[in-house]
């Protein structure tokens, strides 16, 4: 059988935190980029998180994104945003005030990253948190640059990501 | 003592990993977008917060016109 589905590299923050996890120089020889996330920052209040996704260092505003979202709590909302700087993802992830030691489960498909023609991206997204109140979200989001991918940047919106959050990036070959 | 804030980068070719002090550029940059976040936020948080006040006047309005609860709450849905 074909290995399709290949790791590429693995981030784990480390003690201190750190705002910002990126991958660099990644390969060229995949289809399809598929990225985990587990993430938890360190923001006061619950479900504060969210982290903005950057390609190639580029923060011209040529991204948008769209998500609709419920907690199981309130209504589901949707909204979107055009002529960004980043996409966002992972809105809504644990901070200071979530349960404590729960991180987001967050997979983000991007297909196609080294055509030269616009990328897009999807996500499916969870909260952990052990009350009432928990995010979960669908993102998409599009750069129309026409360069293929070589670098990802994540970005913590809500002060940095804590230890033991993780990034683990993977290679998608057509089978 | 200010905390150095620092970022993860991990060359996927080589596999090498660094921890890095964010430059100044970047923590302006992250400061800004941290202050656009939670503005955002706060007001995502009020519109639904109003939300909820006026779905709960409008229920107290319809039981006062005589509906029952389970009346009122299949005509708010």
């Amino acid at each position: 059988m074909a290995i399709t589905y290949v790791p590429i590299s693995n981030v784990t923050v480390g003690s201190g935190g750190s705002s910002i996890i990126e991958f660099t120089s990644i390969p060229q020889t995949y289809t399809d980029l598929l990225l985990k996330l587990s993430l938890r920052s360190s923001l006061a209040g619950a479900h504060g998180g969210s982290a903005q996704m950057i390609f190639n260092n580029s923060t011209a505003q040529n991204y948008s994104f769209r998500y609709i979202r419920g907690s199981g709590n309130t209504s589901p909302s949707s909204a979107g945003t055009d002529g960004t700087s980043f996409i966002r993802v992972t809105n809504n992830h644990p901070t200071a005030g979530n349960t404590a030691n729960t991180f987001c489960n967050s997979e983000i498909y991007i297909p196609n990253y080294t055509s030269s023609h616009s990328k897009t991206v999807s996500e499916d997204m969870v909260e952990e948190n052990n009350t009432a109140e928990c995010y979960l979200a669908v993102n998409s989001g599009i750069w129309t640059l026409t360069n293929a991918i070589t670098s990802i940047k994540l970005t913590s919106e809500a002060t940095s990501f804590v230890q033991y959050s993780t990034a683990t990036l993977y290679g998608i070959l057509k089978a | 003592m200010s905390e150095t804030l620092t970022k993860v980068v991990v060359n996927c070719e080589t596999g090498e990993q660094q921890v890095l002090p964010l430059t100044a550029e970047e923590i302006a940059q992250r400061e800004a977008d941290a202050a656009a976040f939670a503005a955002e936020q706060a007001a995502r948080e009020a519109e639904a917060a109003a939300a909820a006040e006026a779905k709960a006047n409008g229920i107290a309005k319809l039981l006062a016109l005589g509906l029952t609860q389970e009346e009122a709450d299949a005509l708010i849905k």
